[in-house]
């Protein structure tokens, strides 16, 4: 075995420490750092609307919810809201569009006179079934596509963040 | 080739000529007493580096500062050694630099030719003292808040200024969202850029004048 000087033993034992210690430093460092990124999964939640049997059918039924939301120490929360069309006395013959406006994410009113949608942002119009009749929105209103109806005859969506 | 690359650099950056002026100077036998003014620094260092990951999640604000400290210790991952360090590092340094003082002063070491040095030394404790003081308010629990009522009032004994100084200090007559604003400003930027740029001259003249020798029977 060649001889280590001893100019060499302290440069490497520096180097293997300073390595140890950088690296018990560093990777809690990124952890730190990118915390809020590996955490924000999105939320979900079943939100219950309401009794079937209030709402009329062919009717728009309005309705709305909040949802918090924590962000490290501060707590927004958020109206949602949107219209549930039933077309026939079934009770799974139902649509359930979302009442944010697919242009600038006002909200949507139901005109019973002209039986549109009216966005009172841009004055743009959507029919019963949520299709652009005229203004700037891109695409049709959204809709919550998934929903069911409990045994207690209430209907609820289910709501996914993001 | 990394003899390649170096020489390249060397040849425009004077790489060699640096290390040979700051690193490789020549000292007085060693003495572990010397090594308190880089311990110092390395502190200082540290708490930067800590304290920029402090401002991540930290905001000055009394609605949020509390609550931010709080969601670093329990809510962001490894903040509790992150926010440990910056807290057990702020009062090493206070000690650490105060020692070094201390040895300066046994040593003599703040005669000609450095006194200028010895006067900058003071500046950078009195900076150090300040950094501890404004820093304690940041959390905006109780004791900070007490503390920095306490501390303002005695500085606002002085005669004739004290008033002054006082409302200076708190951004009005009493503690509120513009005191905790003016210190986290002071605790970040204006004390920290003193701090650099006043190492900066202490180190130049350490490294102008050499350190000094241990006095002697003789001296
Ligand atoms: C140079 C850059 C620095 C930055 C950017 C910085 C930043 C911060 C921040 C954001 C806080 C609030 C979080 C907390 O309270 O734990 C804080 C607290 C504090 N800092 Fe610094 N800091 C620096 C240097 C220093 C230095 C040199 C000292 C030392 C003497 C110091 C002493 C303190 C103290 C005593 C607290 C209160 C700690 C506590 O009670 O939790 N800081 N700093
Ligand atoms: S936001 Fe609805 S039309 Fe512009």
């Amino acid at each position: 075995m060649s001889e280590v000087s001893r100019r060499d033993f302290i440069k490497v034992t520096t180097g293997i420490v300073g390595g140890i210690i950088g690296a018990a430093i560093g990777l809690p460092a990124v952890y730190y750092l990118i915390d809020p990124a590996l955490r924000a999964g999105a939320k979900e939640a079943w939100i219950p609307i309401g009794k079937l049997e209030n709402m009329e059918i062919g009717k728009p039924y309005p309705f709305s919810f909040t949802r918090v939301q924590v962000n490290g120490w501060e707590r927004t929360s958020t109206s949602r809201g949107g219209f549930v069309v039933r077309n026939s006395e079934d009770p799974d013959d139902l649509f359930v569009l979302n009442s944010t406006c697919t242009h600038l994410a006002c909200t949507v009113n139901w005109s019973e006179n002209d039986q549109v949608f009216l966005c009172p942002c841009h004055d743009a119009k959507f029919s019963p079934q949520g299709e652009v009749l005229s203004g700037p929105p891109p695409r049709p209103l959204d809709r919550f596509t998934e929903f069911r109806i409990t045994d207690e005859g209430a209907l609820e969506i289910f709501y996914k963040e993001g | 080739m990394w003899k390649k690359v170096f020489d390249w650099l060397d040849e425009r950056l004077g790489l060699n000529d640096i290390y040979k002026n700051l690193l490789d100077r020549p000292e007085p036998k060693g003495n572990w007493w010397n090594t308190l003014g880089s311990a110092s620094l390395f502190l200082f260092i540290l708490q930067g580096v800590t304290g920029i990951f402090l401002t991540v999640y930290y905001t000055p604000s009394p609605d949020h500062a509390y609550d931010s400290i709080q969601y670093i210790m329990e809510g962001v991952a490894y903040g509790w050694l992150i926010r440990g360090i910056h807290h057990w590092g702020a009062s090493l340094m206070v000690i650490i630099v105060f020692i070094h003082l201390l040895r300066v002063f046994v040593t003599a070491s703040y005669k000609y030719p450095r006194e200028m040095t010895w006067l900058i030394g003071v500046g950078l404790l009195l900076a150090t003292l300040g950094m501890g003081f404004t820093g304690y308010l940041l959390p905006w629990n109780q004791r900070a808040y007490w503390a920095t009522t306490v501390g303002t009032q005695i500085a606002g004994a002085v005669p004739f200024m004290g008033d002054f100084i006082l409302k200076a200090l708190r951004g009005g007559p009493d503690l509120s969202a513009l005191t905790l604003q003016r210190f986290f400003a002071a605790h970040i930027w204006i004390l920290p850029a003193a701090l650099t740029g006043l190492v900066g001259v202490h180190l130049y003249l350490i490294i102008k004048h050499g350190e000094s020798h241990f006095p002697t029977r003789e001296d």
